[in-house]
């Protein structure tokens, strides 16, 4: 049963045989085989990178395990509770696109969940207030995301996720439309976010770099249908930060990473019609 | 990824859905009596009949006509100062809010300057049917000018184009699908005002043949009258949609 | 203002006293146009005698009924053809050909079906409006951001919520140009169908006065409709230009 996603140790999140086949968009065409079979377990409190070529079913892997779809075949487990399609209490997930509602101010953004969530009002403000200060927009607070740059925007979405204290963190290349001195930074951020919290987390990225830099473990997928063919452990210190990238050991996961993902990238680069 | 339904469902669906209406039609005539409102093959019959008539045929060439020298005057005279005020900014800037307060307004409280300014006959009619188009397709072809992506120009500029060269090749190309969509909301305001202009001020025509019948409470003949014109806009206005689905089609992106 | 403001505000300006000089210097017959000052002065008459308010309060409270009518019913027939895609496709070719069919043609049957008050009016309005509110509101849901429902669903909220706080509000600007056509067309439709139709109300008192030959009489109820008109859509632009900036979309 032991692919090469699984490990040992308390899982806090498990995924077994995950596959996924999309119907035919038109009579007369084949089925598409999207993602898998996937094995991964998630160890609690362990920072998980996925890198794969486009296309490869990432995001479908991601919302199979926030439960926003549930898989053709296989199973997902989450705190010893099957999810099935439906998004399971303490999982959180920040999407590439901006999430941000434009027609609410970035503090109602940040209270977005909790409101729906039935926590008090002197408990949101101040969980709230909380996040805005963590995420550095406390002089935001009343302003409207179209006001704010792409990476502010990209904080308040994190923010909003973050004051619902999730167990277990997902980002679906959340930095993807940002450039790269404010990805680096928001990397450390995340970072500290991630000791802070103690939760799990689970980074989608195409940013070879970002994935070493940032992650415990790494998967790299193959091209569609995706599964992982190599893992790579990295090794970091729990209190690493973005100067790790001048470390020798950063430069060689990250040829690693392109070795096995090169054939992979070329296949998917043919794929696209 | 949602399923495309195949052609003849959707065909067959708007299919169905028009016979219920017919239907509807045909309770709703049984209900309120055949003198009050005809039912679909006595209304039929009628058109029919109005077709065969030479006296109709006179009528709905003389409104054809109007419609004809109105649709002309709209699309091009829409044509040409749409594409002016989108590549003058500012112009552009000043004229739209006029543009869109102009289409807001019920423009039949205006038709008595028209008569006033050129009398009875087919050039009121013309030019009430003109006022009518020409502000949507302006409206449109604006728009459609004023949003061609700036890097399709830097594209052109940098190949050195002429001008008409860059006209034809990327302006006219970029624009078209919206301007299409122009003209169709044209060509229906241009006909609803060539009708109007002949309901309430001319002796030819078939908005006078609606109007006369509605004088005379000629139940049948208002509901054939009608029948024929709502088949032809419909007809006229699906060729139209078609070409206008099909170009932004072709022009859409991922 | 913007510079664009103040050119437009000159040019019409302009405009209106160009037609004031040249028609206080008798280049055009005063029975075909007369100068806008006296249009003023008439209709201050007008308002000042009160007999033209039965026609004002008629007038507008057929619109004010039309719009709310097709504003609301376009609205949630909309969100109900877009909650069924198979019905939608096959009312697409329909709602697209709408306004190529001249209703107003009808008004006569709906006399029959409605009685002569009111209300046939009222339906001719409702029945240009809806349609511009449906596709209105189509559009605007059709644009949702697919990750807008994501977030909604992470939260677990029920289809209710869901319509109220996330899909209302994200098809905001669309539902607006909808609700600005259907007031546009209502007041076509109701002053259409009393001019051509009606024996009572703005549309037709124009009729009249121009069927007297009373041209003041007609220049001034043609400005009431043209200021009132112009009014309402400067108020809903106002409160849209408002809108549309704070989501930094704003022209």
């Amino acid at each position: 049963m032991a692919g090469p996603g699984t490990r040992a140790g308390a899982a806090h999140a498990v995924l077994r045989g995950v596959t996924r086949i999309f119907p035919p968009a038109d009579r007369g065409q084949a089925p598409v085989h999207a993602l898998g079979p996937v094995d991964l377990d998630l160890a609690r409190g362990e920072f998980f990178g996925v890198v794969g070529p486009s296309g490869c079913g990432k995001s479908t892997l991601l919302e199979i395990l926030a439960g926003l779809s549930a898989p053709t075949e296989g199973s997902v487990t989450f705190e010893d509770t099957e999810v099935r399609g439906s998004p399971p209490d303490g999982v959180g997930v920040v999407f590439q696109e901006d999430a941000s509602f434009p027609w609410l101010s970035v503090w109602d953004n940040v209270a977005f969940g909790l409101r729906r969530a039935g926590i008090d009002s002197a408990e949101t403000a101040r969980r709230v207030d909380h996040a805005l200060g963590f995420m550095g927009l406390t002089g935001f607070a009343r302003a409207y995301p179209a006001q704010l740059s792409g990476g502010m925007r990209q904080r308040v979405c994190i923010a909003r996720t973050l004051v619902l204290q999730p167990r277990l963190i997902l980002l679906d290349e959340p930095f993807g439309a940002l450039d790269q001195q404010t990805r680096l930074l928001m990397g450390d951020e995340l970072l500290r976010l991630w000791r802070d919290t103690g939760a799990t987390v689970l980074l989608i990225t195409h940013a070879l770099d970002e994935a070493a830099m940032l992650s415990d473990r790494i998967g790299v997928m193959s091209a569609r249908p995706g599964r992982f063919i190599d893992m790579v452990a990295t090794g970091w210190p729990r209190d690493r930060d973005s100067t790790i990238v001048s470390d020798a050991a950063f430069g060689e996961i990250t040829a690693r990473l392109w070795s096995s993902l090169r054939a992979e990238s070329l296949k998917a680069l043919g794929a696209v019609p | 990824m949602t399923q495309r339904a195949p052609a003849w469902q959707r065909y067959g669906d708007s299919l169905a859905l028009l016979a219920g209406l017919v239907v509807l039609w045909w309770l709703l005539s049984r209900w309120a009596g055949e003198e009050a409102l005809t039912g679909p093959a006595e209304t039929l019959a009628r058109a029919r009949e109005l077709l065969q008539s030479r006296r109709f045929h006179g009528h709905a060439t003389e409104s054809l006509t109007a419609l004809g020298y109105a649709l002309l005057l709209a699309a091009l005279g829409g044509l040409g100062l749409g594409t002016w005020l989108g590549v003058r900014r500012l112009a552009g800037q000043v004229a739209e809010p006029i543009l869109v307060a102009l289409y807001a307004l019920p423009k039949i409280t205006l038709y008595p300057v028209i008569l006033l300014i050129f009398g009875l006959g087919l050039p009121a009619k013309v030019a009430f049917g003109a006022i009518h188009g020409v502000i949507p397709v302006t409206i449109f072809t604006l728009n459609a000018v004023r949003t061609i992506r700036p890097v399709y120009l830097k594209v052109a500029r940098s190949l050195r184009l002429t001008p008409w060269q860059a006209f034809r090749t990327v302006w006219l190309p970029a624009a078209l699908p919206e301007i299409v969509s122009g003209q169709r909301v044209g060509f229906a305001l241009t006909l609803l005002g060539v009708l109007i202009g002949e309901m309430f001020a001319s002796q030819r025509g078939v908005g006078f043949v609606l109007i006369n019948a509605i004088g005379l409470n000629d139940v049948p003949t208002i509901m054939a009258a009608a029948f024929l014109l709502a088949v032809f806009a419909a007809t006229v206005s699906a060729i139209l949609l078609k070409i206008d689905r099909a170009l932004h089609r072709r022009t859409a992106r991922a | 203002m913007t510079r664009a403001g103040w050119i437009r505000i000159a040019i019409v300006l302009g405009a209106i006293a160009a037609l004031e000089v040249v028609t206080q210097a008798g280049l055009v017959s005063r029975h075909t146009i007369i100068p806008p000052t006296a249009m003023a002065a008439a209709l201050w008459g007008l308002i000042g005698s009160g007999e033209i308010m039965p026609d004002i309060t008629k007038t507008l409270s057929n619109v004010a009924a039309a719009f709310v009518l097709s504003a609301g019913g376009g609205f949630v027939l909309g969100l109900l053809i877009h909650a069924a895609p198979r019905l939608r496709r096959a009312l697409d070719p329909l709602l697209a050909t709408y306004y190529a069919v001249p209703f107003f043609v009808f008004y006569p049957l709906l006399i029959v079906i409605f009685g002569m008050s009111d209300l046939p009016i009222i339906v001719i309005g409702f029945l240009f409006g809806v349609v511009a509110m449906i596709i209105a509101t189509l559009n605007g849901l059709d644009r949702v951001p697919r990750v807008a429902l994501k977030v909604a669903r992470l939260s677990r909220m029920d289809p209710v919520s869901i319509a109220l706080l996330i899909k209302f509000p994200a098809a905001t600007p669309y539902l607006f140009t909808g609700v600005k056509l259907a007031v546009a067309y209502s007041f076509i439709g109701v002053i259409a169908s009393e001019f051509i139709l009606s024996g009572a109300g703005l549309g037709f008192a124009i009729s009249y006065a121009y069927n007297n030959f009373d041209t003041p009489r007609m220049y001034a109820l043609m400005l009431f409709i043209l200021v009132s008109v112009t009014a309402v859509n400067m108020v809903l632009h106002t409160i849209e230009q408002r809108m549309l900036r704070r989501r930094g979309l704003a022209r």
